[in-house]
């Protein structure tokens, strides 16, 4: 195992994550509010939500199957990519990944072809359960990826086997990890974020395209009041209690993710400022002093620890980009809840499709909920590290040894010719859905 | 206990090669038993219900595997790591040839995707032909219990070994031209008109070839190594073998008086036959090593925890069941011959 075939292999997989995770995150999100206007198409006078539902049922078809397919390689990458990974931890981490499958995959694909195809044969109420079984299906297959992923993060319930390996001991404590119950609710309201953004902003198009404009209000209400709740629920409590997670399990990653060098009391939060990791400070920063230290442990006053006080091979690897990947999500979530709160305002008086700066700041805000889930994946991701399992096997540990640099290269640069093919073929697809718009017979 | 793991194990990848074996095999005949668009699409109309549910079984059967077998998953797929990414991409490009087709009524976008649903289906027939192939022929397993294979080497299956040689490609082509007739067995129980004419005189042809080239690799196998030699102390294997056979003496009795889903079991029997049959003559080796026996991950030696395998036996109860459960709701909720459906309404 060398140095730099674990670069590829990282890059590889964080390529290929990262891909994948545009899709899901609409389509957990855009699940829930299909459930809300099917289920509001359930109301006496309710065919316009029908009419709703139906065009975003459409947009979910396609997010989803570029989802399915770009889903199948991140299980074998474990195998392929980390096969000492798998090796050691796959007696624990096996159990969320084989349960996706059966509990979340099987639920997922009975119910799509009915949910896509099934509204006329199917009575309006049955297509509703179709709906709330999708979104049930897509959330649960969630829950079982965070709870991997938060195993990783704090691992809890297991035990080191002789042979050095892990073995599952608790399995409800594994299951209910408290670290997995946070990050969940935490991912999940920032999916519906994302959904919410989406349907805000082709409401928005609408508006300003003054076409579909009975639509177009119902996407802008739901879009909004749904964006709103969910980018606050995404900063409190989810947001929060993260952030008191990562203080006490991983102070040194909070130390990084703000760029601490310095132990100390009132600790700020920076709004502008590059790390200088040679020089270990952060050049011209801009701070509120006290937030940080507020964030971490609830109390102004209180000391926080710098990464002066760590040894440097525990610091993350990747001390820039994980700084600024958490300034970005952190940045973005308050902007967002700005933004909704600024539009449901308006959407509840009912002057919104007046108003045309919000309408562009709706229509052009939707690829930022995109930036912001994918960056708050790098700062838990690139926070974890230099741990693959934290505090007990590092990332230079679990690549597969007998997998080359040169053939893990020859695969990255297949997966960039595949992935840029899919996503030629999906924005055009969503394109023609969009021109389309929720009036028009599907062809 | 890892017994037990092991046959849930085959278990799962059998149903994998049996379900989502009719789907490939519906695309590897479709250019040939469906002619026109309308024809096509009540192709796509009879898989496209089930062919989402019936990959999954790929992915349960790797987590079983994962959970139960870590050493062996880890090795296993790392050591073919080219051959999974070819799997990888094919198993992409054919789910969005399925999903994206019929979304744009233009005939070179349709015929554009209908080549790659074919391509990509056979293919991945060929794969997983080969995979098995690989699997009974034993690889270069090292001390550490990890190997890697050149795609080829001299194309013999002795000595220093490559993913491919005439025994494995053998047992590719047999994937091929069984999963086809399969795919054409399934097509002709769940299609009428002249879908079902051309499905059924596929499946007799490729059955019949498919039988000859099952008897050529039983014959083959036992000249290779010992695997087949215990195939007499094992009940399962001879039960797997009697299987095959029903299932042939099936497809025949199905296709000659015209009872379709008795020739579409056949086929069902005569795939699930032939693996239980392998996989009861490999027990207990996983992953063969092709010149030590010594150096063989087995059920035993693939890194499972007992108490861990006891545990996951909870929620495989709950959870199998409940797939099993869906499984039948969607045969039920679209059972009857499928047909084209018209644009707006399906695949």
């Amino acid at each position: 195992m060398n140095e730099d075939a674990l670069f590829w292999h990282r890059l590889q997989f964080a390529f290929t994550i990262v891909y994948h995770y545009l899709f899901p995150q609409l389509t957990m999100g855009l699940a829930l509010l299909i459930v809300i206007m099917k289920g509001l198409s359930l109301r006496p006078g309710g065919d316009a939500w029908a009419l709703a539902a139906r065009f975003w049922i459409r947009v979910f078809g396609i997010n989803f199957a570029v989802g399915v397919v770009t889903g199948i390689p991140m299980e074998f990458q474990f195998g392929t990519n980390w096969g000492s990974f798998t090796r050691y931890a796959g007696n624990v981490v096996g159990h969320t990944l084989a349960m996706e499958g059966l509990f979340a995959f099987f639920l997922e694909s009975s119910f799509l072809s009915l949910l896509v195809w099934g509204e006329k044969r199917l009575s309006p109420r049955m297509h509703f359960l179709s709906a709330v079984a999708l979104w049930a299906g897509s959330w649960l297959s969630g829950y079982f990826i965070v709870c991997t992923n938060a195993f990783m993060q704090h691992p809890v319930g297991h035990a080191t086997a002789q042979d050095g390996t892990l073995r599952l001991v608790s399995f409800w404590e594994f299951l209910f990890n408290p670290w997995a119950l946070a990050q969940y609710a935490h991912t999940m309201s920032a999916a519906v974020v994302t959904g919410s953004f989406v349907v805000a902003a082709a409401g928005a198009f609408y508006t300003l395209q003054r076409t579909h404009l009975d639509q177009a209000k119902r996407f802008l209400r739901v879009g909004t009041f749904a964006g709103l709740a969910s980018s606050m629920i995404v900063a409190f409590p989810t947001g929060d209690i993260q952030a008191k997670l990562v203080a006490e399990y991983q102070p040194v990653t909070l130390a990084a993710m703000e760029g601490r060098f310095e132990t100390g009391p009132m600790a700020g939060i920076t709004l502008i400022g590059q790390p200088n990791v040679a020089a270990r400070r952060l050049d011209n920063p801009i701070a509120v002093p006290g937030i940080l230290s507020f964030l971490a442990y609830g109390a102004f006053h209180r000391t926080v620890k710098g990464l002066n006080e760590f040894p440097q091979e525990q610091w993350p690897t990747n001390l820039e980009l994980l700084y600024y990947s958490f300034h970005v999500m952190a940045g973005l979530g308050t902007l967002f809840i700005g933004l909704m709160a600024g539009a449901a305002l308006l959407s509840w008086r009912g002057w919104l499709h007046q108003v045309k700066p919000v309408l562009w700041a709706l229509l052009l805000a939707f690829p930022f909920p995109y930036i912001a889930n994918t960056a708050g994946w790098m700062t838990a991701e690139l926070g974890r590290q230099p741990w693959l399992v934290y505090g007990l096997f590092r990332t230079a540990q679990g690549a597969s040894p007998q997998v080359h640099s040169g053939t893990t290269l020859f695969t990255l640069i297949g997966f960039t010719g595949m992935y840029a093919l899919l996503a030629v073929l999906f924005l055009f697809l969503i394109g023609r859905e969009i021109a389309h718009g929720p009036e028009a017979d599907h062809v | 206990m890892f017994e037990l793991w092991f046959a849930i194990v085959c278990a799962m990848l059998a149903a994998y090669v049996v379900l989502d074996g009719y789907d490939f095999g519906a695309g590897i005949v479709h250019l040939f038993v469906a002619r026109n668009n309308e024809e096509r699409r009540q192709v796509l109309a009879a898989i496209g219900p089930y062919w989402d549910g019936n990959e999954v079984w790929l992915l349960a059967a790797g987590g079983a595997l994962f959970v139960a077998f870590p050493r062996v998953l880890s090795a296993g797929i790392s050591g073919f790591y080219f051959a999974i990414f070819l799997v990888l991409w094919c198993l992409i490009l054919r789910g969005i040839a399925i999903e994206f087709r019929s979304h744009l009524a233009d005939p070179l976008w349709r015929a554009a995707w209908d080549f790659l649903f074919a391509l990509a289906s056979m293919l991945l027939a060929l794969f997983f032909g080969t995979a098995l192939g690989n699997l009974v022929r034993g690889v270069p397993l090292n001390d550490a219990g990890w190997f890697s294979l050149p795609l080829f080497t001299t194309f013999s299956p002795s000595g220093v070994v490559g993913i491919l040689d005439w025994y494995t490609i053998g047992a590719g082509l047999m994937g091929v031209v069984a999963l086809g007739a399969h795919g054409a067995a399934f097509l002709t129980w769940r299609t009428d008109g002249e879908v079902q004419r051309r499905a059924r005189l596929g499946a007799k042809h490729l059955f019949r070839a498919a039988v000859g080239l099952w008897l050529i690799l039983f014959f083959e196998t036992h000249r290779l190594n010992d695997v087949l030699s215990v195939l007499g102390q094992r009940p399962l294997g001879w039960l797997g073998v009697a299987l095959a056979l029903g299932g042939i003496a099936a497809v025949h009795h199905g296709l000659e008086r015209g009872k379709d889903l008795t020739a579409f079991l056949g086929t069902s029997a005569f795939l699930a036959g032939t693996l239980v049959a392998t996989a009861a003559c490999l027990f207990p080796v996983m992953l063969k090593s092709i010149d030590n026996p010594a150096l063989s991950i087995t059920a035993y030696t693939g890194g499972g925890d007992e108490a861990g395998l006891r545990l996951a036996l909870r929620w495989l109860g709950i959870g199998l069941p409940l797939a099993i459960g869906y499984f039948v709701m969607n045969f039920r909720l679209h059972r009857g011959k499928a047909v084209a459906a018209r644009d707006g309404e399906g695949y």
